[in-house]
């Protein structure tokens, strides 16, 4: 089959250009000796199925970083008609180099300059036919946003598969020296493009002018994610509550009347094992959905790029850089999107140390445990002020855990970070990114889910002829054994088995407590408060906090890192480090007095 | 008279000279337009020593103050 590669800086629209020209039919492709994820997708072209394949943004086909290294190793092994090139109409001055860089690979290649609209506005006008026959390729203006000019693209494709009959290997090792290229660039440019000297004082930078200030920048960068977060779970909980019932009535409707002459473990593992956990699981797809497509919103805005300018002078003193920060806040959410985001990182070793400090973000669901356990135990001002020292450890956490692990993970990489224009994202975009993210985010964690599931059921209900999660059960043994381990903290058998429960999402947390003390929901409270004292709960609350999020965290942890050992510091280190935060939490409060 | 990028005010312009980094990050200070010979402008500072936004054409980008002090620029 022919094969074409779509190749172009970060932040061209080359992704949404993609999606456009190929519809919803895109797969991560499994490229031998590849690291990083690629997508490709088939696509019918002049009478015949053709690869398109979506190579990672790159600014230099000459870097050392890890994208800049896979576009070179896919351009050097896998074969290829064509190269379909996309550059930022607005800022050819500069992107046209990667071009030139291209050309030297001697593929046919096409191309596509995009924000067609956005240089019109700003005035710059490109000389098309000049340029192109400078260049020697067929050039499109296109806005992929609006999702002007596809026939022109479609037209440019399949002239280049005519042209193009053989598939090729790229002649990587003759890349001219950028010297040549840069005095070619300039001429080039000064010949084809005219751009007005000064440019109006326009809508980014009077918005820069607020967003940005010394004083008043980061409060607003605060408020409006606090507001983006209220918006998530304002829409986000009724759709999950609704969500929650309908499951219900299909376990009472149909799951239970299908079961009724079903061996009991049987109907008992299908209802308490597998539905009630994947359910519960699935029931927080609303508010994941939502909030990818609320943080598609302010990605494309280009708000996080000035966010990481506003905290980077504290986050560089961590090892970390600006956007370490911004993902952090993205945890506050859900771990999950937070530590997908973490992709724009160009360092592996950035990227690592980011991983490790995303999981303390006190997430929504650790959120719903501490609301349960404070207005049980606290009353409502302590409550409050319970809460609010909980935000404080979790940052507390990630900082100090950015300070012990920058030496692992030190890394040079100089934060140069384009600062676009405010741009609004159009409603089928957001709608594309969040289905696929969702999309990827159910393909990589369902199976971890469902084992975790199926392990804990198994675990509780074994054997079958004592009450689930009684001492007799292996949950009981396992509780037994773990008291060693747990005692120190204050935190007793039935409340170490619920941390066990925990582990796979602290969204089952609640329910767990209810089947252990056997009791409904609005008993618990009363009950709890009955046995454990404030600094008990307290401790418990600390290694909630601490400790591994859930298993979807764990399987993302260990889907984007690609690596094993890293996954396992990853999930051991906040296990030792919510130990002996409680441990010394309880010892202390204890020798006090309290 | 040839200062350091850093050095520059906040709105202050200037004409890159040369570029004293490793291979590698020039070639990522090219690829973002600071190359010899462009004009670029300090549009904002971060408060406490934090990163500077600068204006080469029309890109905007943010660069550390490190970063920025590998660049000389003769003030125009």
């Amino acid at each position: 089959m022919k094969r074409l590669a779509l190749l172009g800086m970060p932040n061209t629209g080359k992704s949404t250009l993609f999606n456009r020209l190929t519809g919803a039919g895109a797969r991560v492709g499994n490229w031998p000796g590849m690291t990083v994820d690629m997508l490709s997708a088939k696509v019918l072209l002049a009478g015949g199925m053709v690869e398109l394949v979506d190579l990672p943004g790159i600014y230099n086909l000459h870097g050392f970083s890890d994208d800049e290294q896979v576009v070179r190793h896919f351009l050097s092994s896998q074969p290829v008609n064509g190269l379909v090139v996309i550059l930022d109409a607005t800022q050819l001055d500069r992107q046209l180099n990667l071009f030139l860089q291209l050309r030297a690979l001697q593929c046919p290649m096409t191309l596509i300059l995009n924000m067609a609209d956005e240089a019109r506005q700003l005035g710059i006008h490109i000389n098309q036919e000049k340029l192109s026959a400078e260049l020697g390729c067929d050039i499109s203006l296109v806005s992929a946003k609006y999702g002007h000019g596809f026939e022109a693209i479609r037209k440019a494709l399949e002239h280049l598969l005519r042209t193009a009959p053989q598939a090729m290997l790229a002649h990587t090792e003759a890349l001219h020296s950028d010297e040549a290229i840069e005095a070619e660039l300039d001429r080039i440019v000064s010949d084809t493009i005219n751009t007005p000297v000064v440019l109006p004082p326009n809508l980014t930078r009077r918005l820069d002018r607020i967003l940005l200030h010394p004083v008043f920048g980061l409060p607003l960068f605060f408020l409006s994610m606090f507001a983006l977060f209220q918006l998530v779970y304002g829409l986000g909980t009724p759709l999950q509550n609704g969500l929650s019932a309908l499951l219900g009535y299909f376990n009472s409707d149909v799951l239970t009347p299908v079961l009724r002459h079903a061996p009991t473990p049987l109907t008992s593992f299908i209802t308490d094992g597998l539905f009630n956990g994947i359910g519960t699981v699935l029931s927080f797809l609303p508010i994941i959905v939502l909030f990818f497509v609320f943080m598609a919103i302010v990605e494309d805005s280009g708000y996080l790029a000035r966010a990481a300018f506003l905290m980077d002078a504290l986050m560089a003193r961590l090892g970390l850089d600006g956007r370490s920060f911004v993902m952090q806040l993205m945890g506050l959410g859900c771990n999950v999107p937070a530590l997908m985001g973490t992709r724009v990182m160009r360092s592996r070793a950035l990227r690592l140390l980011t991983m490790m400090v995303i999981p303390f973000s006190l997430c929504s669901a650790r959120l719903q445990v501490f609301l349960f356990f404070t207005s049980a135990i606290f009353k409502p001002f302590a409550a409050a002020s319970m809460l609010f020292f909980l935000y404080l450890t979790s940052f507390a956490m990630a900082f100090l855990t950015a300070l012990v692990w920058r030496g692992k993970f030190r890394n040079h990489e100089p934060l140069l970070l384009e600062l676009p224009p405010y741009r609004f994202p159009t409603t089928r975009q957001l709608l594309v990114q969040g289905w696929q993210q969702s999309g990827h985010f159910l393909r990589g964690a369902s199976g971890f889910i469902v084992a975790g599931v199926v392990l804990i059921w198994f675990l509780t209900h074994v054997p079958f002829n004592v009450a689930p999660a009684s001492p007799a059960t292996l949950a009981g043994h396992l509780a037994a054994w773990m008291h060693p381990v747990f005692a120190p903290l204050g935190i007793n058998r039935l409340l170490s088995l619920t941390l066990l429960f925990g582990f796979v999402a602290k969204e089952i947390v609640i329910g767990a407590l209810a089947v252990i003390y056997s009791a409904g929901e609005k008993n618990l409270a009363g009950i709890l408060a009955h046995q454990i004292d404030w600094v008990q709960a307290t401790s418990f609350m600390l290694f909630t906090l601490i400790y591994t999020p859930c298993l979807s965290t764990i399987a993302v942890l260990k889907q984007e890192s690609k690596s094993i050992s890293f996954t396992l510091l990853a999930v051991l280190w906040p296990l030792g480090l919510a130990w002996l935060v409680s441990f010394v939490f309880y010892q202390t409060a204890r020798s006090l007095g309290w | 008279m040839s200062i350091p990028l850093y050095q520059m005010q906040t709105t202050q312009s200037g004409i890159i000279l040369s570029i004293n980094a490793g291979q590698e990050l020039t070639r990522r200070m090219a690829a973002l337009g600071l190359r010899p010979g462009r004009q670029i402008k300090i549009i904002r500072k971060a408060p406490w020593s934090g990163p500077l936004q600068v204006r080469i054409g029309h890109t905007e980008i943010i660069i550390r103050r490190g970063e920025a002090e590998k660049i000389e620029v003769e003030p125009t």
